[in-house]
């Protein structure tokens, strides 16, 4: 072990620099987040993740931003484990009949102010399950999104660049 | 001397059009007696499914040349229980009641599976008459008995960033008497997206049973249509598609290695795994345009040739990643506190795997030597040599040790196919058969076996059915978390990591 310790001090950090905030995210943003809501977190914001109904090829590309390569934490964005503790939340879709309840009373156990990410195309649209009798489709016909990143699945880069503009917008720097 | 099974199909007729495993179609009686020799062991349940007026199962048996479907016509709206006979059916037969309405009878658990009662509709592939909501929470869990103890119920929503699913812990101060998991939040209505549409659609569809097995299922697919229509891939794509199912493999094996060691608070070994998988994500990408790969593997071949330089890309990445592995491993093994939680912990018996013919590395964690690339041997692992590492304690600490010893296998094989890779076409094109065909195939995931069944007329998908390894491992974590502390459940469902989307369907 302290092999492997002294050759990760001794080695450039495996973080990628991270992307500017994502032009398209700052711009929709801009449209719903109000300035008196800037601040308020000072640097940093919670994000509760909720599977809505993905076929978790979303959950992988999620996980990915918290390993050493992309490292969100650097930016103050960490991940919760509770919706009581939790400023953003991350939902993927399509969200399933089964899951509307449990999206809506997660939504309702979280915070204000709150905002809410819809991820991939199935969680901004209804992506390949359109048309299912499972399905209600898109997070925005349950519960009301501030910012769509589409993708299947989306990139962590995108990813990234959605959370950075977020987090530019919800802390006014 | 024949198998029990094979005696009891050798009189039925073979049904013309269904490749490359025969289907014979049996009476309620043959139907019950395979039921009953599936419980003694004679042969493994591959899948059950249904569509319109049948009920179809896939076997495999010692007695058989190949693995086989049978089916029974559905009598008054119902079918002999499988379940009653062979425990691993009965998750099955409750979906086959939810989604078409058709009765296991004698079977011994009625209650719903999927429906969860927001569908408004009974049965969605079968009468689809309305049916009023119900509240999820309307379910009776099993009843647990005893001094002191109590439970814990978890989700479906989870603290961490998985899917959604119901656990229901009985624990008896830290101990865990009895798990129940409740799943069926992620439905998505798979099996009705796959009904009457073109063959593009479907093939999307199945892409995303289960993202994290994409190559595998689209594979799965590939192979099923191409057994119908009696193509084969061309050689080149056979071997891309091999290149893109063990780079999936190897991602997730990397993921879940680390993810299982942060579960037993060893966050070192999480941190390099994800720089290593990281690796993987990023060659896959360069070479194919994707970083899961989704929609690569298409039915006559691949979509797209690997990119000019991914060869080199890939190879490059083996050279930087294995011997990073190899400390990583040897961390693993060396480091006592960390075997301290894997060893002995979550323990499945043989015999239940052996029973719930259970694939992937919670079967060869516990004794089962099965794995589908070289005991159903398709393109490009037919003829190849490789390793199928098989350990026999059943705990969390065998199942991690599959997975290392399976990575180690998987670069050899990338790095044989990738030094040699046949020149040629990548794709060919699909016959268009009106008359309906049908094919079924099973291809090797990360995490165990994927079959896919198809009936396929005029470029349209008639019918299709997904079945995912996690079928017949879900049952398997309440049996190794028993005894277990209720702390080290995170580690038993890591190292299994079934998968719900693929499970929901």
């Amino acid at each position: 072990m302290r092999t492997l310790l002294l050759t990760s001090l001794l080695t450039r950090a495996a973080t990628i620099a991270g992307p500017a905030p994502g032009p398209t995210a700052l711009d929709e943003l801009g449209r719903t987040l109000a300035t008196r809501a800037r601040r308020l977190f000072g640097r940093s914001i919670a994000i509760r993740e909720i599977d809505a109904g993905s076929c978790n090829g979303c959950e992988l590309e999620i996980h990915a931003l918290s390993n050493s390569v992309y490292d969100v934490e650097r930016f103050g964005i960490k991940f919760v484990a509770s919706p009581r503790h939790a400023d953003v939340l991350m939902v993927t879709g399509p969200v399933t009949r089964n899951m509307k309840v449990a999206l809506e009373r997660t939504y309702a156990a979280t915070p204000d102010p709150k905002w809410v990410v819809a991820v991939g195309d199935c969680g901004c649209g209804c992506g390949a399950f359109e048309g299912s009798y499972a399905v209600i489709g898109a997070v925005d016909k349950v519960i009301p999104v501030d910012l769509h990143i589409p993708g299947c699945p989306p990139r962590p880069i995108a990813l990234l660049e959605g959370l950075v503009a977020l987090m530019d917008r919800a802390t006014g720097s | 001397m024949p198998s029990r099974i094979a005696a009891l199909l050798s009189d039925r007729p073979r049904i013309a059009g269904c490749e490359p495993w025969p289907r014979h179609e049996v009476t309620a009686d043959g139907w019950a007696a395979i039921g009953q020799a599936l419980g003694d062991g004679a042969g493994d349940l591959l899948a059950l499914w249904a569509e319109p007026g049948v009920v179809h199962l896939a076997l495999r048996s010692t007695g058989l040349k190949m693995p086989a479907v049978v089916t029974v016509a559905v009598d008054r709206n119902g079918f002999p229980s499988i379940g009653r006979h062979h425990p691993p059916a009965l998750r099955l037969e409750r979906t086959i009641r939810d989604l078409h309405g058709f009765d296991p009878l004698g079977a011994t658990d009625w209650r719903h599976w999927l429906d969860h009662g927001a569908w408004g509709v009974h049965a969605p592939l079968g009468s689809r008459s309305p049916a009023a909501i119900r509240a999820a929470a309307e379910y009776t869990f099993l009843d647990v008995q005893g001094e002191g103890v109590h439970q814990i119920p978890v989700g479906p929503v989870h603290a961490g960033i998985i899917e959604p699913g119901h656990f229901r812990f009985t624990a008896n101060g830290e101990t865990v008497v009895r798990l129940e998991e409740r799943l069926g939040y992620v439905h998505k209505g798979i099996d009705g997206l796959l009904a009457d549409v073109e063959l593009s659609r479907a093939q999307r569809v199945v892409a995303r049973v289960s993202g994290d097995s994409t190559v595998a299922y689209s594979l799965a697919f590939a192979h099923a249509v191409e057994a119908a229509l009696g193509v084969a891939a061309p050689q080149r794509a056979t071997v891309l598609r091999g290149v893109a199912a063990e780079l999936e493999r190897l991602a997730h094996h990397l993921g879940d290695i680390g993810a299982i060691c942060n579960d037993a608070a060893f966050a070192l070994i999480h941190a390099h795994c994800g720089i290593l998988r990281e690796s993987v994500l990023a060659a896959a990408d360069a070479a194919f345009g994707h970083r899961l790969m989704m929609d690569y593997v298409v039915p006559g071949g691949v979509a797209h040739d690997i990119a000019a330089d991914g060869p080199r890309t890939i190879l490059a990445m083996l050279d930087d990643v294995l011997p990073k592995f190899a400390g990583i491993v040897r961390l693993y093994d060396e480091t006592p506190s960390l075997q301290d939680r894997t060893c002995l912990t979550g323990k499945v018996e043989a015999d239940l795997v052996r029973r719930f013919a259970a694939g992937g590395h919670v079967g060869r964690a516990s004794g089962r030597d099965f794995d589908t690339r070289r005991d159903l041997a398709y393109p490009p692992y037919a003829g190849l040599d490789f390793a199928v590492p098989v350990l026999t304690a059943g705990d969390v600490d065998a199942r991690v040790w599959v997975r290392i010893r399976e990575i180690e296998a998987s670069a050899l094989m990338l790095r044989g196919w990738l030094a040699t890779l046949p020149d040629g076409a990548v794709a060919t094109a699909l016959p268009v058969q009106s008359e309906p065909r049908e094919g079924i195939a099973m291809t090797e995931a990360f995490r165990g076996d994927v079959l896919v069944w198809l009936r396929i007329a005029g470029g349209r998908i008639v019918r299709a059915h997904a079945r995912d390894p996690s079928w017949f491992q879900w049952p398997l974590l309440e049996a190794a978390i028993k005894g277990n502390i209720v702390a080290d459940f995170p580690l038993c469902n890591k190292s299994f990591n079934c998968s719900y989307s693929g499970h929901d369907l």
